[in-house]
């Protein structure tokens, strides 16, 4: 089982972000930390730089200026074998699943064991019906992700992310367009192994029934910049008017269609993501 | 980098236009060269850092890019190895030369039309897989997926194309030289009455390892080329399902294009 790193370090450190494309600035100094053990949800609508704030902890763009710190290590100053050791503690679910498609889900999952450890073949086998047993997809290793459901690519894309155990997971819209059951399963499962493997999880979502559910801390971004950092409960006692938007808006209608509802969250000004 | 043009003047506005498709063509090429280093770096020390470029995913591209190529690059060999014979013997008979056919067409296929024709056909078939594979993955996020697990996508997705690449093509190509010959001298002993050894007799009278190796030589070049076109064109894909239709047409165009230029060049450079 994992053990926890020391208290005292954040999982994830960011100070003072700043990032453009182009001339545009996308994140507007962003100031936020992820403790060890926590799951951290990050909210915000289409265009608040939330996909880009995701790709910067990720080490795939680099920031104008600004730095971030995963697990103590500043990535900004990593070499390569740094951020390829740093990344080998790192599991990551994308929001697409992007499992590799011409592999089948076995082979997927078992990638990141094959090319970073020298087990032998049934030791990884065994590792890999071990995940799928955790995201309850025992027996699927032999199908291929075309084979599988939307519900079925996220479990997957789960199972991958966990495979080499990292002190890391990022989970990016684990449960949007799926149906509420699914969805609920998924959220338990995210509790589930920070309660159970002590991971620090960071969770790009906007569907507002998971965040209550599984959020420790909330980050709430808006055009670029932090709204709010804090609790579930000090979120929904926020007396700030956006944030309210955000929060009843969505709870007063279930069933509205992505483009009415973003344009609410952003005041008709919905900026396409170029990270989407 | 589609900026429109922002000088008023029309003259200025097409100079400028010129000089940003110039940037954006050098830009490309900086990219296909620095990819191609970064391939080849991962072949020769990858071992050494445990990350290895994976042997079986090489035999599995070799596979794909070289025996399935087979059949069809034997058909076009064949036929085009007959239609020299043809007209080979058509324009010499006019002069009562028509034993001379032999030279021509031995000539011909091995220096030019078995590298050319492999090289075009491989480039229809596999470099614009390679693009249409790659930009598929890169809009699947797969690429990043690659990246964020430690895995460099360039030793994992380029690396093993281009060596399966550079280790077939030569062979493919000599087979077609094999095979246009072969043809030709199935038409040739049947027009003129020649026996079949006695024209392999004379081809090998003619040929030169230089020749051989002129034919040899480029085939290695259009590799690189296909490969890295490919791959190149593949990663630079921006805007979903079009955008990979987009990269896979350029990439074959690119491919043609580079490849014509390159024999020109060899050509010009081997001969003189």
């Amino acid at each position: 089982m994992m053990t926890m790193t020391t208290n005292e370090t954040p999982a994830i450190e960011v100070h003072q972000l700043v990032t453009h494309y182009g001339e545009r600035m996308i994140l507007k100094g962003i100031d936020m930390d992820v403790r060890p053990g926590e799951i951290m949800v990050i909210m915000g609508g289409s265009g608040s730089g939330k996909s880009t704030l995701l790709r910067h902890l990720l080490a795939l763009e680099r920031p104008t200026s600004g730095n971030i710190r995963l697990l103590g290590q500043d990535i900004n100053a990593c070499d390569g074998q740094q951020l390829y050791e740093l990344r080998k503690k790192m599991g990551v679910a994308f929001q697409s699943g992007a499992l590799f498609s011409s592999m089948t889900v076995g082979e997927n999952i078992m990638l990141p064991l094959y090319e970073h450890t020298r087990l032998d073949r049934k030791t990884m086998e065994i590792m890999v019906r071990l995940k799928l047993e955790v995201v309850n997809l025992a027996g699927f290793e032999h199908l291929m992700p075309s084979e599988l459901s939307g519900g079925m690519i996220k479990r997957a894309a789960m199972a991958r992310a966990i495979i080499m155990d990292p002190k890391l997971l990022f989970c990016d819209e684990p449960s949007a367009g799926l149906d509420p059951v699914v969805a609920s399963a998924l959220d338990d499962l995210i509790l589930r192994l920070r309660d159970a493997m002590g991971m620090s999880i960071v969770v790009v979502t906007h569907e507002l029934e998971s965040v209550f559910k599984i959020a420790d801390r909330v980050t709430v971004l808006d055009r670029g910049e932090i709204l709010f950092i804090g609790s579930v409960d000090e979120l929904k006692r926020s007396d700030n008017e956006r944030i309210q938007n955000l929060l009843h808006r969505r709870a007063e209608d279930e069933s509205l269609d992505t483009d009415a509802y973003l344009e609410r969250l952003t005041g008709e000004q919905v900026i396409l993501n170029a990270g989407l | 980098m589609n900026t429109p043009a922002t000088a008023s003047n029309p003259i200025a506005r097409l100079l400028e236009r010129i000089g940003r498709s110039v940037v954006v063509g050098i830009e490309a090429v900086g990219f296909t060269c620095s990819m191609f280093a970064e391939a080849v770096w991962w072949l020769l020390v990858g071992w050494r850092r445990k990350q290895p470029v994976r042997i079986p995913a090489v035999f599995a591209e070799m596979m794909d890019i070289g025996i399935l190529a087979l059949p069809i690059l034997g058909v076009l060999s064949a036929t085009i190895g007959m239609m020299l014979a043809i007209q080979g013997i058509y324009q010499l008979r006019q002069f009562g030369a028509e034993s001379q056919v032999v030279l021509g067409v031995a000539f011909s296929v091995v220096r030019e039309f078995a590298p050319l024709i492999t090289g075009i056909l491989v480039a229809g078939r596999s470099g614009s897989a390679l693009a249409a594979r790659l930009a598929t993955m890169k809009i699947n996020q797969e690429v990043d997926a690659l990246w964020v697990m430690g895995i460099m996508p360039v030793r994992f997705l380029v690396a093993p194309p281009l060596l399966a690449m550079v280790i077939m093509l030569p062979l493919l190509t000599f087979f077609s030289m094999v095979l246009g010959l072969l043809a030709a001298g199935f038409y040739i002993s049947a027009d003129l009455g020649m026996s079949l050894p006695a024209y392999f007799d004379q081809v090998r009278e003619f040929l030169s390892n230089d020749d051989f190796m002129h034919g040899i030589g480029k085939s290695l070049l259009f590799a690189v080329a296909i490969a890295m076109i490919g791959v190149a064109n593949g990663a630079s894909v921006t805007g979903g399902a079009e955008g990979v239709g987009r990269v896979t047409t350029r990439s074959v165009v690119h491919a043609i294009s580079a490849i014509v230029i390159i024999d020109m060049l060899f050509a010009f450079m081997a001969t003189r």
